[in-house]
């Protein structure tokens, strides 16, 4: 990480459906005994109140900006109050913005992609959706926002596992890998996740997107294969191997790969190209490249239309230079996406 | 393009480097003023530090926590907090609490009226204080980014997304609205009162001619402009925001319509704050690399006031004379410059 990175402050981003529990990880991250000290900017004052913190009132105000984007939304509330926020650097060492149930994640994330100022003092660190393991699978159903808040995150703290059986949880874990499976799940009862896995994520670093492989390959498969042990109340017993495969008939995640070297005057404009035209529907975008003739790694990543990318580092000796992209989004045009890919590769 | 770095004597420019008395301030600086024949520098949080004409500071405090607004007639210097508290510091250095949110609110804004009224806002409200008046507000559309008080009559301006509120707090009838669509921060009534000029979020500014209501784009700066000051008589406004100083023409009677602005002072380095002469065609310009000229409007002849190599001025000043100028940058370090 460079230097100028490390000393901007960190922002976590905290969402999730109505009474998820954010409120509740918000109080364990605030109570923890862990020296740091948060500015919060939240919705309502609630039951939040800890002395140490700066807690900021905001209203979420999102507007557009005007530069011919249509889904280039910032958060106004949010520009004001990081403004007002960098007169007290060194009062505090990070910032959690709590948004309220109904919010879209994206105007957030994009406050700190698109503006200047804020983007010179705070980096986004992750998006954190707490969710509802007993109430999801209804909301990802009925509610836009949810899926949304799932579709986004980064990191999803899978709360209240504890008022859901073996069988629901597989259920509304395999419902949240349909849309995405690349965050970072945490199964919790009352928000129980060790603050290590909410906090300091760098997963907007672009240094640090050297795992786009789908969370649940690597990590999170323990205990899918000992269903069979089970007896009795478990209504699911029946498929218990593996994760049972859920399609989202709207939000889905499309990962495209290579080994072959692409040609980054063809795969440049298509991309840029491609998150202008489908920019509305693509919520999330990260990869890895390997170019033609090029020694370093390129790493890009992207919400809804914009988009950063640089050269990373040289790609090590016996490394595979393999090209992999990933998308989420809203009914992706996967064949026209998976195409103009392959057109990008050098024959 | 000129560059500072070489020569501490360089020919190419006057300087008068070694005439300002240099001010260590110890407190990041988010505004200069002058109160009385001392200069004020408003610190981001807590205090403010009075600075005198042998360069001896004397630090007040006026707020339990950050700084987020400052206006100054000269007489005396109302600031808003992050602690929801309105203060008003005068020349002795006696401060006055002005208001308190009822909700602890951030003050986000604050304006002054030459008749002593003053203005300020939490979230989507504005409040005008007028004498022994009770004091009134007005709920705008969306969180207000800047206050103006017009120089005629208690009117004030009020910026927030998508336009601008004209209110005569004093007068039962509706609010006037001024609509264009993005998000306007800061604002400023032109001193001949025919226009209204607003600071954007994106890197533009926009006005109206207020007898019309005809638009006035003002676009073209690569950074965003925080800092705008009219020129001496309101023949120019002078902005940040790009590479040299912007000057849009508001001597006739159409403004900058159809017109180009003047480029003034330019330098590789951010303007990042203006502050015109109160009386003759010169300004001040301070740039993010440290450096503080003095320009003529005329001719555009610099005068180097302060060098490059510090982080980003963050404000000046001159006194109501124009014999004094004031400057400090990010980290509080500034100075005095008698002419």
């Amino acid at each position: 990480m460079s230097e100028a990175t490390s000393q901007k402050i960190p922002v976590t981003v905290l969402t999730g459906y109505l009474g998820a529990g954010k409120t509740t990880l918000l109080n364990r991250i605030l109570s923890e005994n862990h020296g740091k000290k948060y500015a919060v900017i939240v919705n309502e004052f609630g039951e939040i109140g800890i002395d140490n913190d700066l807690i900021i009132g905001a209203d979420e105000e999102v507007f557009e900006m005007n530069n011919g984007c249509i889904c280039c939304t910032v958060r106004g509330d949010l520009v004001r109050i990081m403004d007002g926020l960098m007169k007290r650097k060194g009062k505090f060492d990070a910032i959690i913005v709590e948004t309220t149930g109904l919010a879209d994640p994206a105007p957030v994330a994009q406050t700190f992609f698109v503006d200047e100022d804020v983007q010179k003092n705070a980096r986004l660190d992750a998006v954190v959706t707490v969710a509802d393991a007993k109430w999801l699978s209804d909301r990802l159903k009925d509610a836009p926002e949810a899926k949304n808040q799932i579709a986004f995150a980064d990191v999803i703290v899978l709360n209240k596992t504890d008022l859901v059986t073996k069988g629901e949880l597989a259920e509304v874990e395999a419902r949240i890998r349909a849309i995405n499976p690349y965050a970072k799940l945490h199964r919790a009862e009352r928000c129980s996740v060790a603050l290590a896995d909410v906090l300091d994520r760098g997963a907007f670093d672009l240094d640090r997107i050297l795992d786009i492989e789908p969370d649940f390959l690597n990590a999170d498969d323990h205990d899918h294969d000992h269903d069979h042990h089970h007896d009795g109340h478990d209504h699911h017993h029946d498929h218990g191997h593996g994760l049972k495969h859920y399609h989202d008939e709207d939000m889905q995640s499309l990962s495209l790969k290579t080994d072959k070297p692409l040609d980054p005057n063809v795969f440049m404009p298509w991309l840029q190209n491609l998150v202008q035209v489908e920019g509305g529907k693509i919520l999330r975008s990260k990869g890895i490249l390997a170019f033609h003739d090029d020694d370093d790694r390129y790493v890009f990543q992207g919400v809804h239309m914009m988009l950063e990318g640089n050269h990373q580092r040289k790609w090590n000796d016996g490394e595979r230079r393999e090209s992999r992209l990933v998308f989420i989004g809203r009914e992706l045009p996967e064949e026209a996406i998976r195409t103009g890919f392959e057109s990008c590769i050098v024959s | 393009m000129k560059e500072f770095t070489p020569a501490p004597d360089s020919a190419s420019i006057v300087s008068v480097t070694d005439r300002v008395k240099p001010v260590a301030l110890g407190i990041g600086v988010i505004s200069a003023h002058f109160l009385g024949d001392r200069a004020v520098f408003v610190g981001g949080e807590e205090n403010v530090a009075f600075v005198d004409a042998k360069g001896e500071i004397s630090k007040v405090a006026v707020h339990s926590g950050g700084i987020l607004s400052a206006a100054c007639d000269g007489k005396r210097l109302v600031m808003g907090g992050d602690d929801g508290k309105v203060v008003s510091l005068d020349a002795k250095g006696e401060v006055t609490l002005l208001a308190t949110d009822p909700k602890r609110r951030w003050i986000d804004a604050v304006a002054l009226h030459p008749d002593g009224a003053f203005a300020w806002s939490a979230g989507k409200f504005a409040f005008v204080k007028s004498g022994k008046q009770e004091e009134k507000s007005i709920e705008v559309p969306s969180t207000v980014g800047g206050l103006a008080f017009a120089p005629k009559g208690l009117r004030l301006a009020i910026a927030h997304y998508n336009g601008a509120t004209l209110w005569f707090p004093n007068m039962a009838a509706t609010a006037e609205f001024l609509p264009w669509a993005g998000s306007h921060l800061g604002v400023t009534f032109s001193p001949d009162n025919k226009f209204l000029v607003t600071t954007m979020h994106e890197a533009a500014l926009h006005g109206w001619r207020l007898a019309d209501n005809r638009h006035m784009r003002m676009t073209g700066y690569p950074g965003r402009v925080r800092s705008m000051s009219w020129s001496a008589g309101g023949k120019a406004l002078a902005t940040s925001g790009a590479d040299t100083v912007i000057l849009w023409p508001f001597a006739s009677k159409d403004g900058p319509m159809g017109k180009e602005p003047a480029m003034l002072a330019p330098l590789q380095a951010r303007v990042s704050v203006v502050a015109c002469h109160p009386k003759n065609d010169i300004f001040a310009a301070g740039y993010s690399d440290g450096t503080v000229l003095m320009v003529r409007l005329e001719d555009g002849a610099e005068i180097l006031v302060r060098r490059n190599g510090t982080p980003p001025v963050a404000a000046l000043a001159w006194n109501a004379k124009g014999t004094l100028l004031a400057f400090a940058d990010e980290n509080g370090d500034g100075g005095l410059l008698e002419l």
